[in-house]
């Protein structure tokens, strides 16, 4: 072991009370978008699936290993292109164009 | 003797530099998530941390087998960049779920794995913190299927409640706790180790089941915040500084956001994890 328990536990604790002050008054609006991105951040499990697969020796555990590989790859990859394209919204304020086009794929939609 | 001013990118030390270059942007880019002017910056800042921390552990000399983590990284961006691009924006919150499923998966396969690995019989500084990530992995995996499921209404999104649910639900927190203890004093049984994975994936199907539609955004924030704990508890596990940190940081920003969340439907989370009501569809 690298480090020992306490250490750990040291950076544990005091980067959870970083966790909890991070947060101040978020706007309603953005509450989806900031749980999906602290979703995505949680995907650096997928380390945890890079470091143990080397050392595992049978076929069983290799497979569920790439299973957790591919689920935290999901998870962070999904998580980060789901938040930016919920925020897409907050980039600027529609245009008198962005309506027409908006009216346009509604009426397209209504009539399919 | 090793000569001055040796390095190698998989020494070791550059790797944990390379983790201590992505905590700032993880942090920062929270930060900037809670402002509409700068959230989508900080979305791509918290990417970049992102960035770093993965390509720095594939440094690592303890990583092996990269045909394997090739085939995983191929089939999740597979699965994940096309289900990311085509979800309409107002089934973002169960594919938000779903995401945040498959993270608590991964942290219950990991421990799973490395119980393995050890053969059931790890020192317990190590047995602890991976018992515990794959009791919450599994809790958090199921009731995101759940939660996901009740959105997009593949199952009824009114409340379904037991008679007596809060015994069951005791009683299977009681029975995965217990099967922990007999592990961690000294049985090496992987039957009993499948037996917590199991008792927590159905607590986590019975603790979502009673939720109704409209309650579900905040019950998937403080599922988020649990797969951030178990990520943590991994990380004590593997002694990975990066897994503690990220881990523990959406841990805790989670729980506040829950409850911010909660506070602004006017409900308090206990109200809404005893279930039984919000029965409106979601938005309702």
């Amino acid at each position: 072991s690298s480090m020992d328990l306490i250490t750990e536990l040291t950076i544990l604790v005091l980067a959870a009370f970083v966790g909890f002050e991070v947060i101040s008054k978020v706007p309603n609006t953005l509450h989806t978008p900031l749980m999906s991105a602290t979703n995505a951040i949680h995907g650096i499990v997928l380390l945890g699936g890079l470091l143990v697969i080397g050392q595992a020796s049978g076929a069983f555990d290799k497979v569920i290993l790439v299973i957790a590989i591919a689920f935290g790859t999901i998870n962070i990859v999904g998580g980060f292109l789901v938040t930016d394209r919920m925020l897409e919204m907050f980039k600027r304020k529609p245009t008198k164009e962005d309506a027409k086009k908006r009216e346009a794929r509604e009426r397209a939609e209504v009539r399919a | 003797m090793t000569p001055p001013l040796a390095f190698s990118f998989q020494d070791p030390d550059f790797i944990r530099v390379c983790y201590l270059a992505a905590f700032p942007l993880f942090i920062i880019g929270l930060r900037f998530l809670n402002h509409p002017r700068t959230a989508r910056r900080g979305n791509a800042i918290a990417a970049l941390g992102m960035t770093i921390a993965v390509a720095a552990t594939l440094l690592d000399r303890q990583v092996g087998d990269y045909g394997l983590i090739a085939l995983g990284i191929a089939l999740g961006t597979a699965i994940g960049v096309p289900a990311a691009r085509a979800v309409k924006m107002t089934a973002m919150p169960q594919m938000v779920a779903l995401f945040n499923g498959v993270g608590g998966g991964a942290v219950a396969l990991i421990a799973w794995a490395e119980f393995r690995r050890y053969g059931g019989d790890m020192p317990l500084d190590q047995m602890i913190p991976t018992l515990f990530a794959a009791i919450i992995g599994s809790i958090s995996f199921w009731g995101s299927n759940i939660a996901f499921g009740k959105l997009q209404e593949l199952i009824p999104g009114r409340p379904i409640m037991l008679p007596g649910q809060t015994f069951v639900n005791l009683g299977l927190l009681i029975g995965a706790v217990a099967c922990a203890v007999a592990i961690a004093a000294g049985s090496h049984s992987e039957a009993l180790f499948i037996a917590i994975l199991v008792l927590s994936a159905l607590l986590g199907n019975m603790v979502v089941l009673p939720i109704g539609g409209a309650d579900m955004p905040v019950v998937i924030s403080m599922l988020n915040a649990l797969t951030g704990l178990s990520a943590a508890s991994a990380g004590i596990a593997l002694d990975n500084v990066a897994l503690i940190v990220a881990g523990i940081l959406v841990g805790a920003s989670g729980s506040i956001l829950t409850n911010l969340m909660a506070q602004a439907m006017n409900r308090s989370i206990a109200n809404i994890v005893a279930g039984g009501f919000g029965g409106a569809p979601a938005g309702g």
